[in-house]
């Protein structure tokens, strides 16, 4: 059972307070954008084994979407953060970083 | 206009603890900048309570203010008279990138009272709610077994709990489940 910190109430809510939505820092591409752009949008995600950032949202709860940073092979939870932003913050990728040194995720690393 | 009627008319059930359905309540949603000054006058305004720190709930002479989510509140005050709170915070937040709404009537509220109270919510929601953890003035919006739900704890230890209409049925049956006699957990 993951226990995730939902970053706008405070509260450490488990899993089933909790939906997941997918994975994080999604660039959409509308209706303007190439097919190739909208296909990897629309379609193609990470199936990490390892370090991977996901969406979550406190739906039986304050009904924020936030981001988590976990492992998907030993379920550690690196931290959560606001999904208002593009990047995770540094402290996460410190944290990250200081148990798998040579992660990458995407665009991150 | 037609009478007002609760969700569940005041039904009751004593288990262990004894659940009721407290009747009519008058509800309003607010959405805005909670650090907005001309937004706290006006809840201090329509509730007499100051403005509630995360996940607490404050009392004044008119109601209660409940801090639902960092851009909500939700005023709990006299059935009768939510309509003229809508208007007057209406009226005093113009220009202010706010919302309220009369939510009354698509609310049910219960109240949760005796000596294993925190046994019978902590059977159905995934909080802790040992009494250090989870005081009086406390708030939480959880998971009640299947639907959303928010409780907050009074000071005389019996608890309150909010619910939408539509499930107003089936909170009150895990509830009177979960109170049912010989069901007492004796931890918390």
């Amino acid at each position: 059972m993951l226990t995730l910190q939902c970053p706008y109430c405070g509260v450490w809510a488990e899993e089933t307070e909790l939906h997941a939505e997918g994975e994080a820092h999604l660039k959409r591409f509308g209706p303007d954008s190439s097919d190739e752009e909208f296909e990897t949008y629309m379609f193609m995600r990470e199936n990490p084994k390892g370090v991977h950032f996901e969406r979550w949202r406190h739906s039986n709860g304050c009904g924020k979407f936030f981001h988590a940073a976990r492992s998907t092979t030993t379920l550690e939870v690196f931290g959560t953060y606001s999904a208002q932003t593009y990047e995770p913050p540094q402290e996460i990728k410190d944290k990250i970083s200081a148990k798998y040194p040579n992660w990458s995720w995407r665009d991150f690393s | 206009m037609s009478k007002a009627v609760s969700a569940l008319n005041g039904a009751s059930y004593d288990g262990f603890v004894r659940v009721s359905e407290t009747g009519l309540r008058g509800m309003i949603t607010l959405r805005g900048d909670l650090g907005s000054k001309k937004l706290a006058a006006a809840v201090k305004a329509a509730t007499g309570a100051a403005m509630p720190k995360q996940r607490k709930i404050t009392k004044g002479a008119k109601g209660l203010v409940a801090w639902m989510s960092p851009d909500e509140l939700l005023l709990v005050v006299a059935y009768a008279d939510a309509g003229e709170v809508v208007a007057a915070l209406d009226a005093a937040l113009s220009g202010e990138h706010a919302l309220a709404v009369n939510v009354s009537d698509a609310r049910a509220v219960f109240r949760l009272e005796g000596a294993g109270v925190r046994d019978v919510l902590a059977k159905t929601c995934p909080v802790d709610l040992a009494k250090d953890a989870f005081g009086a003035g406390d708030l939480r919006r959880t998971r009640l077994a299947q639907v959303p739900a928010a409780f907050w704890a009074n000071e005389d230890d019996s608890f309150e709990l909010v619910c939408f209409r539509s499930v107003a049925q089936y909170a009150f049956d895990v509830l009177k489940v979960s109170a049912q006699p010989s069901g007492e957990v004796n931890f918390l």
